[in-house]
């Protein structure tokens, strides 16, 4: 029993996590109706981004995650302006692949940069337990976990109060509308790719803080992230912290008793196993917006 | 299109794919050069292009799943390990002479795996058919590495792989070299692309092509979606198996590893370069793209003499991001691909020196 709490609590802990992840994915789709495969790409890279300027160069921790953010602003920007706004109207198709080319390319400048190497971020969160009853929480995963739902809390504020939120909300059921009401789409296209981007990086670098810096992380923007936004819907944002809280605790709580059998790395497949039954029963989510065609 | 005054005056003549005396000339000469290729390439050109036809083969399927049918497959790479493994498996079970009859068993096999995965394409479309097949790219690759706890048999070698006897003919004839295995490759192109060029033609083309343009419409005017979304499925993934099953016989040697996500995205670009929707298109975008590659693989140590403070390891990266340019580039600047560009210069050479 107390295996299975602690499983549970850590599950926990890591689909706030993922939950976060997921939620660039979901905004960037709602408004834009791209599904962002890069989304792991760009994690891994700020991560490492964020690792250059903390460890080689020396720089505080906090001045470096600022630094980042300023990057992922431009990176976001640009990333919409060069590429997606092009394909406005293309077959989803198109969408589809160059969010994959660009996942490979941001493979590619890994490599160019890092030489493929895994990090790690030095002194940022201390890595004792703390002790919670029968449990103990490693506090990175209790930090990652608090400011995962901290962010996911502003960004919820944020869409429902702020005027920029509020825009956002309307292009994301319907453009004509939006234009109608004043709102430009393509600024709005533009800022949903910026808030995406921090996202990402905030997460890759709580994420790297949690386990190592690498290129592997790349893939939780598909592996994980995926299957989340899949149970919580596309189109919801709470629905990406609950479908992420689901999502970490299947798969910790899973592996926790199918890794003995089968001798590791049932994490990795857990979360695609649970996307697939999901795609079967429920294809919409929990809190999707069930499709409607016409022909 | 065709100018005005050539008519058609007999069904064979119709039915022809090659039409004018040219487009015999044309063949005849792209036949002769890939007979006499090997005798003047070097055998890293002959590699390169033995490689570039499997690839060809797994592109050939994926043009009939996504290409006409329009169902996105982001696991070919993962159905030609199934292909792969299924041919691995039999030829050293019965033995490499078996390789005629476990060929096609190799592709029916990947073929009923893709159905399975294909299966969410009833109920789904778009990017949560994307999410379901790359679902089958990570499974049956985890599936390959742990075989050994998960199937309880040592049968499919676990992350250390497979060794795999050279193809043989019912013990006549062994493809044990690269030169032999080229010309084997070569055909076995022609034949699955004959299968692929027809394919456009047939009933069942025309299915698929009226599913990709609109499914909905397409099940109104009578199509049964629920065959035929599965039927795309199991036909491309068994042009995958048979690429696997080549890549196994060609390397002699096969590993989970080799059958990756980062494969099943090119195989995806290569279709885009070319062109969506046609053969002729698919056959451009693989070898512009292998060439592509093949240049970066002998451009980069140029570039890293010239730049010595960068990685060592940076073939792969100046590969992969000349691979991702132009395909964004691709999509931005001419989303129908070189097959389309193809058709503008035929156009304009048959008017020349009209406008119109």
């Amino acid at each position: 029993m107390d295996m299975f709490l602690q499983l549970l609590v850590t599950g926990i802990m890591v689909g706030g996590l993922y939950g976060l992840v997921a939620l660039g994915l979901v905004i960037v789709y709602k408004s834009s109706r791209v599904l962002n495969l890069a989304h792991g790409g760009f994690l891994m890279i700020l991560s490492y981004v964020a690792w250059q300027f903390a460890e080689p160069w020396g720089l505080p921790m906090w001045l470096s995650i600022v630094l980042v953010m300023g990057i992922a602003v431009v990176l976001g920007y640009g990333v919409e302006r060069i590429i997606l706004r092009p394909l406005t109207g293309q077959p989803i198709l198109a969408t589809i692949i160059v969010t994959l080319a660009m996942f490979e390319a941001l493979e590619g400048i890994q490599t160019l940069g890092w030489a493929g190497l895994t990090q790690g971020y030095h002194n940022f969160i201390p890595s004792t337990a703390i002790a919670l009853g029968p449990v103990f929480i490693e506090q990175h995963y209790l930090w990652s976990f608090v400011v995962a739902i901290v962010l996911f809390l502003a960004f919820l504020a944020f869409f429902r109060y702020s005027r920029h939120g509020l825009a956002m909300q309307i292009v994301s059921e319907d453009h004509q509308v939006a234009r109608s009401l004043g709102i430009d789409v393509r600024t709005v296209f533009a800022q949903t790719w910026v808030i995406a981007l921090i996202i990402a990086a905030i997460a890759g670098i709580l994420y790297g803080a949690l386990h190592v810096i690498d290129v592997e992380n790349a893939n939780i923007g598909l592996i994980k992230a995926l299957p989340v936004v899949l149970l919580g819907g596309l189109e919801s944002l709470p629905g990406a912290l609950v479908g992420g809280i689901i999502v970490g605790i299947a798969e910790i709580v899973g592996a926790g008793y199918i890794d003995p059998l089968v001798g590791g790395g049932s994490a990795d497949i857990i979360p695609l196993t649970l996307m697939l039954l999901i795609l079967l029963i429920k294809p919409y989510g929990l809190f999707g917006w069930v499709r409607i065609e016409r022909i | 299109m065709r100018p005005a005054g050539t008519f058609d005056v007999s069904y064979a003549e119709d039915m022809a794919i090659v039409r004018t005396r040219l487009q015999w000339i044309l063949v005849a000469l792209v036949v002769a050069f890939i007979i006499a290729l090997p005798n003047f390439s070097g055998l890293y050109w002959l590699n390169v292009i033995t490689l570039m036809g499997i690839t060809l083969i797994a592109v050939f399927g994926l043009h009939i799943t996504t290409g006409l049918c329009g169902q996105i497959n982001l696991g070919q790479s993962a159905f030609m390990a199934v292909g792969a493994y299924t041919s691995a498996i039999l030829t050293n079970a019965l033995g490499a002479e078996w390789f005629l009859v476990v060929l096609p068993l190799a592709g029916i096999n990947a073929g009923i795996v893709g159905t399975i995965f294909g299966a969410p394409s009833l109920k789904v479309k778009e990017f949560y058919l994307a999410m379901a097949t790359m679902a089958a790219q990570f499974i049956i690759v985890y599936l390959l590495i742990h075989s050994d706890e998960f199937l309880g048999t040592t049968l499919f070698g676990g992350p250390n792989g497979l060794g795999v006897p050279p193809a043989n003919i019912f013990g006549f004839f062994e493809f044990g070299t690269d030169f032999k295995m080229y010309y084997l490759v070569m055909a076995l192109v022609m034949i699955m692309g004959l299968l692929a060029l027809n394919m456009t033609r047939t009933r069942v083309g025309r299915a698929f092509v009226a599913i990709r343009d609109n499914d909905l419409a397409a099940e109104v005017m009578g199509i049964n979606l629920f065959y035929y979304k599965l039927l795309s499925f199991f036909i491309g993934c068994f042009f995958a198996g048979i690429a696997g099953a080549l890549w196994a016989h060609y390397f002699y040697y096969i590993q989970p590893e080799q059958f990756t996500l980062h494969n099943s995205v090119w195989y995806l670009g290569m279709l885009v370069v070319g062109g969506m929707g046609s053969v002729l298109g698919t056959v451009f975008g693989t070898v512009f793209i292998t060439l592509l590659d093949a240049l970066a693989y002998n451009v980069a140590p140029f570039i890293s003499a010239a730049l010595p403070y960068l990685p060592q390891n940076i073939t792969y990266v100046v590969g992969i991001i000349l691979f991702a340019i132009v395909v964004i580039v691709f999509l931005i600047y001419e989303p129908r691909g070189l097959a389309h560009r193809w058709r503008i210069f035929k156009a304009s050479y048959r008017l020349w020196p009209y406008a119109y």
